[in-house]
């Protein structure tokens, strides 16, 4: 199932990319800033987000992994995503496609808190 | 009692008077609960013991009864802190049904399974059927409540209990209450009982008398141990309000993979080992995740709470035994309920 995430996101990775560089040319967005800008990657480790908040364009892949022995997830304090429980190595990914703040923790260990800035 | 065991104990005291107890004030306030306990270290395994008067079981009562207390199974769990978590469970049982007296029942503080898998689930519940015990009570941790909101848990283990999974019973007149604070987390925040159930938990005390024993047991601490590693429960002072006019409160909890014991007015507070793998102290390393030691130490921290309600007393006895020992020390405590961890080694 995690797999299949991966795939899906990997195939947008185009489409993506060839959405800013038509949006190259808009004073408002500046993509050289971020070339790597359509993929992000956030790890859980020791019951931390790592970054824990993490800042990206809009149109980006987050891809958290689990590398805990233990099972997380990825759960936006306001309802926008909501990962399945990732057991070890897992993955899950979502695409920002809006400008926000993004907060999120992990619903079984509400203590593990984090944030996706989409600029 | 030799010095040298008395002076330990002295210490062990001492150290619990962290709240500001002396410790004769804590011996007034182990009187007014009937429940002492004293956690020592034998040969670097944590012993619990009833620190009551007892000198053995009271013959003729038919109403003094014992229960078993297991924790944290994390049935499906398969890294090298416990590859086979089921093997380990088939040990507590083991020594449970190695108990003199079969236990009138088994209470179950939570994480039953790793990931709320059905197989895992269905694991549990064969290994449990071995068990001498026949009657067993659950609350989910929040390992069980990881798939549709719990449902596989509720439906499995949730008949005829309320909102996610909370319930009471009485057993020889002492009062057992079931409480979940593992659903709805709230970011940011520990363990949660929420507004519904600490209203149904007021509400199903209303009536009762003072003196009648009460034992609340759950799968987060209800006291706060180390909120850094989310161990405590954010409205559990609410919840423990409610308890402050009975004269003898046991809580029992488990989560943490350790034995923590704390006595504060009339309420006991006590934390089950795993019978999975062991945490780390709190605080001693980066995060609470399992901790890994060498195999052949593994049983002796996993273990099973063996609790003895003695009625005369109106007290429990909880002796922690390890899984790797070859038996608790404090079962023939009397007078008051004991509870007695024992490890699996």
């Amino acid at each position: 199932m995690t797999r299949k995430t991966v795939w899906l996101a990997s195939l947008a990775t185009p489409v993506v990319i060839a959405t800013l560089l038509l949006l190259a040319g808009s004073p408002s967005v500046t993509a050289n800033d971020r070339p790597s800008a359509a993929n992000a990657a956030v790890k859980i480790d020791n019951f931390v987000f790592g970054p824990q908040t993490i800042t990206v364009p809009v149109g980006t892949t987050v891809t958290w992994t689990n590398s805990d022995d233990i099972p997380h997830t990825a759960v936006s304090t306001d309802g926008v995503f909501k990962s399945k429980v990732m057991d070890t190595d897992e993955k899950f990914s979502y695409t920002f496609t809006k400008a926000g703040t993004y907060p999120y923790y992990c619903s079984v260990h509400p203590k593990m808190t984090g944030k996706v800035v989409v600029q | 009692m030799p010095n040298k065991q008395q002076d330990c104990i002295d210490q062990q005291l001492q150290d619990l008077n962290n709240d500001g107890v002396d410790r004769r004030g804590f011996l007034k306030c182990m009187a007014w609960a009937g429940t002492g306990l004293v956690w020592t270290m034998s040969g670097g395994i944590p012993v619990s013991r009833a620190f009551a008067k007892n000198t053995g079981r009271e013959a003729g009562k038919g109403t003094d009864f014992t229960f078993v207390q297991i924790s944290d199974s994390h049935i499906g769990f398969n890294k090298p802190a416990n590859p086979d978590v089921t093997a380990t469970l088939q040990t507590a049982i083991n020594k449970i049904n190695a108990m003199p007296h079969t236990p009138d029942f088994i209470i179950h503080t939570g994480d039953l399974s790793q990931l709320s898998k059905p197989s895992e689930f269905d694991t549990l519940d064969q290994v449990l059927k071995g068990a001498s015990a026949k009657q067993i009570y659950f609350v989910p941790g929040e390992h069980d409540m990881l798939s549709d909101n719990g449902d596989e848990y509720l439906q499995r283990y949730g008949k005829g209990t309320k909102g996610n999974g909370w319930y009471s019973f009485d057993h020889k007149g002492v009062h057992f209450v079931g409480l979940v604070n593992v659903a709805n987390l709230k970011a940011g925040g520990m363990g949660s009982l929420g507004h519904e159930q600490l209203e149904w938990f007021e509400d199903d005390l209303k009536g009762r008398s003072a003196s009648t024993p009460i034992v609340l047991f759950a799968h987060i601490p209800l006291w706060t141990i180390y909120p850094d590693w989310g161990w405590g429960t954010d409205d559990s002072e609410q919840a423990l309000s409610y308890v402050k006019r009975f004269g003898s409160v046991t809580v029992l909890n488990g989560h943490i993979h350790q034995i923590m014991q704390k006595v504060e007015g009339k309420v006991s507070f006590h934390t089950a080992m795993s019978t999975a793998f062991p945490q780390p102290a709190p605080g001693t390393a980066p995060s609470a995740g399992p901790m890994k030691v060498p195999v052949d130490q593994l049983q002796r921290v996993l273990g099973i709470t063996d609790v003895n309600y003695v009625v005369s007393g109106r007290s429990l006895a909880i002796v922690d035994s390890p899984l790797g020992d070859s038996g608790s020390s404090a079962s023939g405590n009397g007078g008051g309920a004991g509870v007695v961890d024992s490890s699996l080694g």
